[in-house]
């Protein structure tokens, strides 16, 4: 049972990674090619914690911690960088 | 692990696909940037919420502890998404991206 859901749950977290790609690609300007890429952080972090769900393991954790740390901190550099033109003024 | 255990686990892990597929959803379709930032920002973390809740029940319930690492990721993400979405409208409405053509109010250009 929780093995069918697993998989299901994979393939429509795998199929909204690939909306946001094709987003990325032809988002018309900057910051949205910026939210798409937040978004594919997010997605990602999602899949690392399905992929701890399916091998029966924690190990994978902290390297999703590290991915929303990172995301959030790159995001917040990008967006400040397309409204102010600097990062740290 | 009881049925009702598995049951809980399954909904929610389905709950939480089909909320990221929504927000994904929502990102691809929309038609400008200011609608658009509302498919992520919202669904999406609500639905890496649910997964991260259906992980701290499984590893809970199978006996390998509560973990801390999902609750401070979800906790985490709940905080900092509300945070970059204020940051990417704000760099937006500076650059002046175009609205759909029956927006009410361009406060940015008084």
């Amino acid at each position: 049972m929780i093995t069918i859901a697993l998989y299901i749950t994979i393939a429509l977290v795998t199929l909204a990674a690939l909306l946001n790609l094709y987003r990325l690609i032809i988002g018309p300007d900057a910051p949205d090619r910026v939210l798409a890429l937040d978004t594919l952080y997010v997605n990602a972090i999602a899949l690392i914690i399905l992929l701890g769900l399916v091998l029966d393991s924690r190990m994978y954790l902290q390297a999703a911690l590290l991915i929303a740390v990172m995301g959030f901190v790159s995001t917040v550099a990008t967006a400040k960088y397309l409204k102010r033109g600097s990062v740290i003024e | 692990m009881t049925p009702f255990a598995e049951y809980a686990i399954s909904a929610l892990l389905i709950i939480g696909g089909a909320f990221t597929l929504i927000g994904a959803l929502g990102l691809a379709r929309l038609p400008d940037f200011f609608t658009r930032l509302h498919g992520p920002t919202k669904a999406t973390t609500l639905g890496v919420g649910a997964v991260m809740l259906s992980s701290v029940l499984y590893f809970s319930i199978t006996d390998q502890g509560i973990g801390i690492s999902e609750i401070l990721i979800t906790v985490f993400l709940f905080m900092t998404a509300p945070v970059s979405a204020n940051m990417m409208a704000k760099a937006a409405m500076h650059l002046g991206l175009k609205t759909m053509d029956n927006t009410r109010g361009k406060p940015w250009q008084q």
